[in-house]
C-alpha cells in the first residue's frame, strides 16, 4: 500500500518539465482558442446563474478580450490589450456562486472541445487566483 | 405568533447556492466528515459557497474476508467555513465463532477553516487549514454474550467514549491535477473508536499522520490513495495502519460514489488474518 501511494506520487512529481506552450498547444492554438471561446461565451449567455450579467456586454468584444487572455495566460504569442480584471468587475457586485457559475461553463466548454483534462486544469490554475480581484461581495 | 415568526425565519433563510466545483466537496470519509475515505480533508463538506451552505447524507460499507464495516451519516457544511457531521459505525462479524458480533459507535464531528483557499490559491504555497473534533461514543459489543463481553472495555479499552483532535492540510495544485491532503489526529481510539479508547498499552492521545493524493482525472472523476496511521494501545489488538486507493466518480453536486479497495491489517489477536476488501461510498446532497 505504502508503494502504491508512493508511485502515484513519483508519477504526479516526476512528470517531466514541459514547454511553456503547452497549454496554448493543448487549447489548439489560436484557432482552438477562438472556438473555445465562442462555445464558452453561448454557455454564459446561456447560464440561468449568470447569463443576465452579459445581457448589457459587447458580446464581440467580449470575445476578443477573452481569447487574448487565454492565450496570454496559455503562454501563446499574444498580448493582453483588455482592462485589468479588478477595474473590470468593480462594482459588479459579483458573488462567489456568480464565480463558480462561470469556471464551470468554462470547464463544459472544454470539455466540449476535447481539451485534456491535464490542460484544463492548468488553464483553470491560472484563472483560478483572479477570483480575489473578480469577487467583490 | 411564534409561528408567524418561524414562518418568516424560514422564508428568509436563502436556498442553498450549489455553487462550488464539482468534486471539490469531497466525499464521506469513514467517520462521517468531509474527505477522502479513511481521513477527513480540510474542504468543507457539501457545495454550498461562502455566502451559503450545503448538506449531504451518505452510506459508506467495508466488506473485508471476515468483517463489515458500515457507516451512515448526515452532513452540514456552513458558509464554507464550518462542518458539523453526525454518523453510525457498525462493525460486524462474517464469520463462525464472530458471526453474531456487532460493534456501534456514534460520531459527532465537527470542523473549522482557519485560512487558505483550496482553489483560488494556485499561486501561493499555503494549504487550506482546518481543525476539527470528532466525538465517539462506542455503543457496546453484541453477539459475545457466550463469553460475558458486552463492553469494549471488557476487551481493554480504558474507555468506552473519546475525542479525536485533527489538523488538516489540503492542497489543491491544478498545475497537476492533484490534491494533498495530510491530517495530523491526536487520538486514543482502537481500530477507529470501535474498540474503544486507551488500553492496557497506551493510555494517552497519540499524534497519527494521515496522508492523501488525489489525480484529478477531470471534471467528475478522480483516483486517489489514503495511508491512515492508527495506534496500538491494546495486548490483545496487534492494531496495523490502514490504506486504501479508490476510484471516486461525481455524475453531479447531488450524488456521488467512491469505490475502493482498503487494507485495515488484522483485528485483534484472535484472528491474525490480515483483513482487506473492497469499500464502496455513496453520498447524496446538495
Amino acid at each position: 500500500m505504502k508503494r502504491i501511494a508512493m508511485l502515484c506520487l513519483l508519477l504526479a512529481l516526476g512528470a517531466p518539465a514541459l514547454a511553456a506552450d503547452e497549454v496554448y498547444r493543448g487549447l489548439g492554438q489560436q484557432q482552438g482558442i477562438v472556438q473555445l471561446v465562442e462555445t464558452f461565451v453561448t454557455l454564459l449567455q446561456a447560464d440561468r446563474r449568470i447569463g443576465h450579467s452579459f445581457e448589457e456586454a459587447d458580446i464581440p468584444h467580449l470575445k476578443e478580450k477573452l481569447a487574448e487572455q487565454f492565450c496570454v495566460l496559455a503562454g501563446g504569442p499574444c498580448r493582453y490589450t483588455g482592462k485589468e480584471m479588478a477595474t473590470i468587475h468593480d462594482g459588479l457586485d459579483i458573488t462567489m456562486a456568480q464565480f463558480y457559475a462561470l469556471v464551470e461553463d468554462l470547464q463544459i466548454a472544454m470539455e466540449r472541445h476535447g481539451i485534456a483534462a491535464r490542460i484544463q486544469n492548468k488553464l483553470l490554475a491560472d484563472l483560478a487566483p483572479m477570483q480575489r480581484d473578480v469577487v467583490t461581495r | 405568533m411564534l409561528l408567524g415568526s418561524t414562518g418568516m425565519a424560514l422564508a428568509e433563510l436563502p436556498l442553498p447556492d450549489q455553487a462550488r466545483l464539482l468534486a471539490l466537496g469531497g466525499a464521506s470519509q469513514v467517520e462521517g466528515a468531509g474527505g477522502g475515505g479513511l481521513t477527513p480533508w480540510a474542504l468543507i463538506t457539501g457545495y454550498g459557497s461562502r455566502d451559503s451552505y450545503g448538506g449531504n447524507v451518505h452510506y459508506s460499507g467495508v466488506r473485508t474476508q471476515d468483517y463489515a464495516i458500515d457507516s451512515t451519516g448526515i452532513a452540514f457544511g456552513f458558509a464554507d467555513r464550518f462542518e458539523v457531521s453526525l454518523a453510525t459505525q457498525k462493525l460486524q462479524g462474517s464469520q463462525a465463532p464472530l458471526a453474531q458480533l456487532a460493534i456501534t459507535q456514534d460520531i459527532v464531528a465537527l470542523k473549522l477553516k482557519l485560512s487558505g483557499d483550496a482553489l483560488a490559491d494556485q499561486d501561493r504555497p499555503m494549504p487550506q487549514i482546518t481543525v476539527g473534533i470528532q466525538v465517539k461514543r462506542n455503543r457496546g459489543v453484541h453477539g459475545l454474550d457466550a463469553l460475558g463481553v458486552t463492553s469494549v472495555t471488557q476487551l481493554g479499552a480504558r474507555s468506552d467514549h473519546g475525542i479525536d483532535f485533527t489538523l488538516s492540510a489540503t492542497k489543491i495544485l491544478l498545475d497537476q491535477s492533484l490534491l494533498l491532503n495530510a491530517t495530523v489526529r491526536a487520538t486514543k481510539a482502537n481500530q477507529f473508536g470501535l474498540l474503544g479508547f486507551g488500553g492496557d498499552l497506551h493510555d494517552r492521545y497519540q499524534p497519527m499522520l494521515e496522508t492523501s493524493v488525489v489525480y484529478l482525472l477531470n471534471r467528475q472523476w478522480v483516483a486517489g490513495a489514503e495511508y491512515r496511521m492508527k495506534p496500538r494501545n491494546l495486548s490483545v489488538d496487534n492494531e496495523k495502519d490502514a490504506a486504501d486507493v479508490f476510484l471516486g466518480y461525481f455524475l453531479n453536486r447531488n450524488l456521488s460514489v467512491i469505490l475502493g479497495w482498503v487494507t485495515l491489517g488484522d483485528v485483534t489477536i484472535f484472528n491474525p488474518r490480515r483483513q482487506h476488501g473492497v469499500y464502496l461510498s455513496l453520498q447524496g446532497g446538495y
